[in-house]
């Protein structure tokens, strides 16, 4: 395994260096190290790994990749808006080249109510007595896999959102992570709601070349305490060469609120976890996914609903469109804790084929131990009709103008229950854009 | 009042525009339904089309739109002398070409008002291209106000997505709203009136003429008198086992909806056979 490693740009020699030049807590370079033996010591998954069945990884070389490079300012230039901020007024933004932070902004009057958002690396170093306690520590395992564990080890940048107690933010915060051509990106998002808080985060990447080759690495953490509501939009619009991989878990407590929308649009291939914990009685969750695969893309999302409280509801909703020859695997499980009672469980995932060479597995589970529980759960893989099309061309439309419609209309379903325009739109005019003409 | 069809159509040549179907063959799946149907329908003219279930008369308005699995084998489709065989659905539609359909297709996710608004503006500019700027929000949706509150529509239906979740008779208004706001030259309307309870279909009868008013040219689809009550047929068809034999006036309609298809079929035996022939087909395909 060490062999293995130390021909990567993961090599000890890198990785202590790495260390050294970091300045951070104790605790912090401990975790570090601890994960670092974990990655040395785990295989890669294989397709032997019941989670990596359906997602081939042969072709991914771990030593194509090392430690990000600095960020050259000039990059900042190259670097642009991001879909999901346009016609918002944002409380705060941050901008990050291979998990390098290049910008980094916040509203005097949220500062002035303590509410810390920027680069976790830098943050982290001023409040580690106060993050301690949650970074990589309550919700995301680091030794959970080769890919947790190298995060945790070698993470850079970041994201953090930290509200305190009882501060409600009402302009959206905008997170804006970008990858250089080959470059690697292993930035961590940990977004920490304190009781009675709320915030709007609105997240996305994207490759500054569209086509080159990339590796994120990541992980998000999600803390909303009590009666606190978090709505956070994670946009992944890596370019169609990176490789990503990522560990997502929410913690939702006692009363709180979180409204989780995932768009899918981009990177060669993507395996996420994405888990949502339901910890304290009456959580509630609402989980969006707007998927679109094209070209040769594998997206492969595996989603865990835990009810591990009584009384919280989760309800999951994903929709993936599939044009080319891509492919979208979504497994879903509900999992209902022997204290679980009276969870309202709720899990769906809609496929819709554009080509005959696309493919959606759709596999929903429920895992329940609790008596007093309504759990449902469904799927469905449709394609685009012809006789749809053609109805729609008796009124005119082109064909591309009707397999635009029906595919919005596919998607509606999801949109309608995402409450930020900005974000309905970008999503919506993403997809339009991507289908293809056709015939 | 709904307006003239003015944007599109000079006056005085309105009359002499044509839909001339001549001796249409049409296979579905290599299997020949249609066998030679001829009509010639002028704007203004009201046409119906009558025959027993299976005779082809779907067939024939739906090779008439260009569905891509009805394939014209020989003969000829004419909107005032311009080819319509040689078009793509959309853009006969563009040239003024509107079918109701017996069955009409379910969107689900796209609302009424935006599907309509994107077909009217398509069919109003036939040289948009995809992306161009559409009939502005509010312009549009006070005409379709407009439109529903004379056609007694629901509001709400604008609101609905396109035929999801409609009842029989709700899928047959929209697409009679659908007719009101795209004006075509011509429009064929397949069973417009079934599924509708006899309240329903006076109104819809009364309905078609108020939007056709007099420069529409309508081919009308229909077993039942009711719709042809506003509609009083200038021309009535006959179609039988794929081909259109006979052609009267408003008589034949009336002789047909009281006596039924014995004497067609009785005068027509060489049609009839090939009905027959085509049922036959039929129950096979059904069994095997
Ligand atoms: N899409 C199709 N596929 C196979 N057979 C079809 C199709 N459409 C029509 N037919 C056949 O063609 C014949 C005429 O059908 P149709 O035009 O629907 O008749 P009508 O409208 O007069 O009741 C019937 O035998 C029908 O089964
Ligand atoms: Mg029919």
């Amino acid at each position: 395994m060490t062999e293995t490693a130390v021909q990567t740009g993961f090599n000890q020699d890198a990785f202590d260096a790495f260390l050294a030049a970091r300045d951070e807590p104790a605790w912090l370079s401990d975790l570090r190290r601890a994960a670092w033996e974990k990655f040395l010591e785990l295989p890669m998954p294989s397709r032997q790994d019941e989670e990596w069945m359906r997602t081939d990884i042969r072709l991914f070389r771990l030593d194509r990749f090392g430690f990000p490079a600095e960020a050259e300012a000039s990059q900042l230039d190259q670097a642009e808006e991001g879909l999901l901020r346009q016609g918002v007024e944002v409380g705060g933004h941050t901008v990050a080249v291979d998990s390098r932070p290049l910008a980094s902004e916040l509203s005097d009057r949220l500062r002035e109510q303590g509410v810390l958002f920027g680069a976790l690396d830098e943050l982290v170093r001023e409040h580690g007595d106060l993050l301690r306690p949650h970074l990589l520590a309550r919700a995301v395992d680091p030794f959970q896999d080769k890919f947790a564990a190298l995060h945790a080890a070698c993470w850079s940048g970041g994201t953090l959102l930290y509200v305190p107690r009882g501060v409600e933010v009402e302009e959206p915060l905008h997170q804006l992570s970008l990858l250089s051509a080959g470059g690697v990106e292993l930035g961590h998002t940990l977004v920490v709601l304190e009781e009675g808080a709320s915030a709007t985060l609105l997240a996305e990447s994207a490759s500054l070349d569209p086509e080159a080759a990339g590796l994120h690495c990541g992980a998000i953490e999600l803390l909303v305490g009590p009666r606190a509501t978090l709505r956070y939009v994670n946009l992944q619009n890596w370019g169609t060469g990176v490789w990503h991989f990522a560990h997502q878990k929410a913690l939702v407590d006692q009363d709180a609120n979180l409204q989780w929308t995932i768009g899918v649009l981009g990177s060669r291939l993507a395996k996420v976890n994405q888990h949502v914990a339901l910890v304290g009685t009456g959580a509630r969750a609402q989980v969006n996914g707007v998927m679109f695969s094209e070209g040769r893309q594998h997206l492969s999302y595996h989603t865990l609903q835990h009810h591990e409280a009584p009384h919280c509801t989760s309800d999951l909703l994903y929709k993936g469109a599939l044009q080319d020859d891509s492919r979208i695997v979504w497994r879903g499980m509900i999992k209902v804790d022997p204290g679980a009672q009276k969870t309202d469980g709720y899990q769906r995932n809609d496929s819709l084929i554009l080509n005959r060479e696309a493919r959606a597995d759709s596999i929903p589970g429920l895992e329940i131990e609790a008596d007093d529980v309504r759990c449902t759960h469904g799927a469905t893989t449709g394609r685009v009709d012809d006789e749809q099309i053609f109805y729609c061309r008796t009124r005119g439309m082109t064909r591309n103008e009707a397999v635009r419609m029906i595919v919005a209309g596919f998607f509606q379903q999801v949109s309608d229950r995402i409450p930020i325009e900005s974000v309905r739109v970008a999503l919506g005019e993403a997809i339009a854009r991507r289908i293809r003409e056709y015939e | 009042m709904i307006a003239p069809n003015t944007n599109r159509t000079n006056e005085s040549m309105s009359n002499t525009e044509t839909l001339k179907i001549t001796d249409l063959h049409v296979a579905v799946e290599g299997k020949p339904i249609l066998c030679g149907a001829s009509l010639t329908l002028r704007r203004g003219e009201t046409h119906a089309l009558m025959g027993p279930n299976g005779s082809g008369k779907s067939t024939l308005g739906l090779a008439v739109m260009g569905h891509p699995a009805y394939e014209v084998t020989s003969g000829s489709v004419e909107l005032d002398g311009v080819d319509l065989l040689e078009l793509d659905p959309d853009e006969r539609a563009r040239a003024g070409v509107f079918m109701a359909f017996q069955r009409p297709m379910a969107i689900p996710g796209v609302k009424m008002a935006d599907f309509l608004r994107h077909a009217t503006t398509n069919v109003r500019q036939p040289d948009r291209k995809e992306g161009e700027e559409l009939i502005p929000m509010r312009e549009f949706r006070k005409e379709l106000r407009g439109k529903m509150e004379q056609l007694k529509i629901d509001p709400e239906f604008a609101r609905r997505y396109v035929n999801d979740g409609f009842s029989g008779g709700e899928m047959k208004r929209a697409e009679i709203l659908q007719l009101a706001m795209l004006q075509p030259k011509f429009a064929i309307l397949d069973e417009t009136d079934s599924g509708l309870d006899a309240d329903a279909v006076k109104l819809a009868s009364a309905s078609i003429a108020e939007i056709r008013g007099g420069e529409m040219g309508i081919l009308i689809i229909t077993h039942h008198e009711r719709l042809l009550e506003h509609n009083r047929p200038d021309v009535t068809h006959v179609m039988l086992g794929g081909r259109i034999v006979e052609t009267g006036g408003p008589e034949l309609a009336e002789e047909l909806h009281r006596d039924g298809f014995d004497r067609v079929r009785a005068d027509h035996p060489k049609a009839a056979a090939q009905e027959a022939e085509l049922e036959k087909l039929q129950k096979e395909e059904a069994v095997g």
